[in-house]
Order: C-alpha cells, then structure tokens, then sequence
C-alpha cells in the first residue's frame, strides 16, 4: 500500500482504527480470560497452575513476533527506504521487551511449582533471555544515536544481525535437551493439545496479538507526532536566528 | 591484492606502536582472572571445573575492551572516510580491520590463557585443546566485536553500549567455547563436535559480519 507512506495519511487511518481496535482488543480478552479460568479444564498433571500458560504462550509468540517485525521493518529501512519503516522498528522493540519480560516471568513463576525452580539454564530459557537482552541493545542503541537517520540505520543493522536468535528460539527444544516443553502447537502432525484448552488459548493469543497492534499504532502516531513537534521546533530555532541577524 | 596486505600490515603495525590497547588488554584479562578467586574461593577442585568457563568469559570482555580501536582511530582523524571512498570495497577494508584486531588480540589472549589456567588449576593436559578452542572461537569474537565498534562510532560511553549490543551476540561463542574446553578438562564427550561449531562460527562471521559492520560505517559517515 503506497498510500500509507505518507504519514499524514497514517496518521489518519491509525486514529480512526484505534478505538474500534481498543474495543475489539476488550472484548476478546473478556471472552479468552473467561475461557481460561472457567471453560478449560484442570490439567491432568498440573492441576490449576496450567492456567498461566494462557498468559505466557502468547506473551512468548508475541515476543517472537515483535522481533520478527523489527526484522522486516529494518529490511524495509535498509532496502527499500520506507518512510515509516525505522518508525515501526524503533516503538516495536519496547513493547517486545515488555511481552518477553511478561514471558519471562510467568514462565519463571509457571516454572517453580511445576520443576521445583525460578530459573534453569536450558536452550528456550536462554535463547528468550538473549531475546530480551537483544530488545535491550536496540533500545539503547536508538537512544545513544541523536541524529535520527544514522539511529534508523543503525537500529535496522543491529536488528538483522539479531534475527538469527529467531529461529534458534523456535527450534532450541527439539535441537537440545531441555527442561521446557517441546512445541505442542506448531509442529508437523499439528497440535498435541487437546481441543478444549486449544480454543481458550487461541482467543487469548489473537486478544495478546491485536492488543500488540494497538499498542503498537499508538506509539507509531505519538512517535510521528514526536517527531513532528521536534522538527517545528527546530524551525522555530532558526527563525529566531535569522531575525537576530 | 597489495592494498589489502598494505592495510593489514597497517593496522598490525598501528597495534603494536599504539603500545597500550594490547597490554591493556592483556592485564585486564590478568587482573579478571586473578581476583575471580578471590571472590569465588580457593577450592581447587572447585576452580578447576569452572577455569574454562572463568577464562573464556574474561577473554570475551577483554576483547570488548579493545574494540573500539577496529574504527575509532581513523573515524578521529579522516582516515576512515578516505577508506570509505578508496579503491577497496569497504566491507574488505572492515573484514581487514577485524582481522588485524584479531592477529593482535584475540590471539595474544588465546597464547595467554594457558598461563593463567594456572592459577585457576586448569589440568595441564587440557591447556592445549583450550588454546586449539580459543584459537578457533576468537576470529568470531574480533568479527562480532567490529559490528558493535561500527555501530558505535564516535558516541559518548560507547564502551558500555559496545558491550551490551555484542555480548549476547557471543552467547552462542561462549557456549561452544566452554564447551569444548570443558569436554577437553573432563568429561567422556567428545570436544570436537563443539569445536566444530566454533569453526563454523568463526567462518560464518568472516563471511557476514564485514557486511554488517560496513554498513554501518556507511551510515556512520554520512
């Protein structure tokens, strides 16, 4: 979509798209929340503990996927020079950070009762802490560039050089021995999870992935409007300067 | 051909004269390996099994220290954008630079570690396959480490960030490093599997990192 490169436009589609995204987003939370707690059953082993996994398997796909979208968004930055490409990148990688430190700890909270530990360092554990650290390194590295072009650049490098982290994350519990569970949902022979628990973390994955996108179109329009005030004021600046003179 | 040559031995020779990013390196790799103990306790044994987890962790750090130095200098005085326009294609003179940092870091630390295995109680008969293991890992680590120097030209603390942005970049490095260092100290395991994927870390790096590591000189200059 050419159109949507220009950011007034962008700006427009994103605010009118919020609201009746927010309420989509509340909606489908209320109906997954209540799907967890009341319709899914007990599992056999875990008892009722296994209802955090509703919260930390989407929180670790979205973690996933939020890196993901830097990926693309740095290709987008480096190759084809979008306009809103390093936009999307640099309010991505907050937002990822934050849904893998919600992985993170729930898992680790998940973790206790069920293997007797906080923290093990096993091949997913490890592989979603270098995630979060890898989000860290962007964030760092988008506040320590001033000059906004040179930080798109810079961040869209970093990001792709990252990215291999991905599919090391996705494949470290069939590549390793590990303590975390090996992949029950997305894997040849499709998934091992029975279809009552299935439905509830569906709805709870697409509620995490549209409220992902929300967050995500917010921070995109206040980043342009940043941006924008930043570039007024400069201009201000150097009208005043030109009066003096 | 010449070109390339007359840069490395450039840089080499920049290194040595410099005096103080090799030595400093070196001390510092000393000065990390000796108070470890001191925190850790004098348990031989117990110092013993951890000694190629402790020397390669202070060898990835010691490296970071000098990163730096793969750019910074020529980014201050010109000399880099005179490479960047030059007859070489930049990411050659980025796989050169990170070449050169490794012959004169990465490999004084690998001879290094040995000496300092010492103090740590690493089984003599271990020594030579972690140098081996070094050897094979270190070219991934001056590599690696060129990609956070190029990011960082010319920032304020860009030591700090330099070490963030790269060291979970080493993560897979250290892994295969301990190891097979470790499988080497004890272990029925064989090294060579994990030296293997040192190998192959390293080979990827040469490959991919200059690319990496010119493009962001490229929008480092601009």
């Amino acid at each position: 979509m050419p159109s949507l490169a220009n950011p007034t436009r962008f700006l427009d589609l994103a605010g009118r798209l919020i609201p009746w995204l927010a309420a989509l987003v509340a909606i489908l939370f209320a109906i997954g929340l209540y799907l967890s707690f009341f319709v899914a059953p007990p599992d056999y082993q875990q008892g009722e503990t296994v209802r955090i996994m509703f919260v930390h398997v989407p929180a670790a796909w979205l973690a996933m996927f939020g890196y993901a979208l830097i990926a693309i968004a740095s290709l987008g930055t480096l190759i084809w020079r979008h306009p809103l490409a390093d936009v999307t990148a640099k309010v991505a990688a907050p937002i990822g950070a934050t849904f893998t430190l919600i992985a993170l700890v729930t898992g680790s909270l998940w973790g206790k009762p069920m293997w007797g530990t906080y923290w093990v360092w096993d091949a997913r554990l490890t592989s979603m802490l270098v995630l979060f650290l890898l989000y860290l390194g962007l964030i760092a590295l988008w506040r320590a560039i001033e000059e906004p072009g040179r930080a798109g650049r810079a961040a869209a490098i970093l990001g792709l050089v990252g990215a291999i982290n991905i599919p090391i994350i996705k494949f470290s519990v069939d590549w390793w021995n590990t303590l975390h569970q090996p992949a029950s949902i997305v894997r040849l022979g499709g998934p091992t999870i029975d279809a009552s628990m299935l439905t509830a973390l569906a709805v709870m994955a697409l509620a995490f992935t549209l409220l992902f996108v929300l967050l995500h179109l917010m921070a995109m329009r206040a980043e342009i409007l940043r941006r924008r005030v930043l570039a007024m004021q400069q201009m201000q600046v150097e009208h005043a300067a030109l009066a003096e003179t | 051909m010449s070109a390339a040559l007359a840069l490395l031995a450039r840089d080499v020779r920049l290194a040595f004269r410099e005096g103080g990013a090799i030595g400093t390196a070196l001390g510092f790799y000393l000065v990390v390996i000796a108070i470890a103990p001191l925190g850790l306790g004098p348990d031989l044994n117990l110092l013993a099994r951890i000694a190629p987890g402790l020397l390669w962790v202070a060898l990835l750090l010691a490296a970071l220290l000098s990163a730096d130095r793969i750019f910074h200098n020529d980014y201050e005085d010109g000399a880099l954008d005179v490479l960047t326009t030059g007859a070489l294609p930049l990411p050659l003179v980025a796989a050169i630079k990170s070449l050169a940092h490794w012959l004169t870091t990465g490999v004084p630390l690998a001879l290094l570690a040995p000496l300092l295995g010492l103090l740590l109680n690493l089984p003599a008969e271990a020594s030579p396959f972690l140098v081996l293991a070094m050897l094979a890992g270190t070219p991934a680590v001056s590599f690696i480490a060129a990609i956070g120097a190029s990011l960082t030209l010319g920032l304020k603390r860009s030591g700090l960030l330099l070490a963030l942005l790269v060291l979970p970049l080493y993560v897979p490095v250290l892994i295969f490093g301990v190891s097979a260092a470790s499988a080497a100290v004890a272990g029925p395991a064989s090294p060579w599997p994990p030296f293997l994927m040192l190998c192959a870390l390293s080979l990827a790096s040469i490959v991919l990192a200059p690319l990496a590591a010119a493009a962001s000189v490229r929008a480092a200059l601009r």
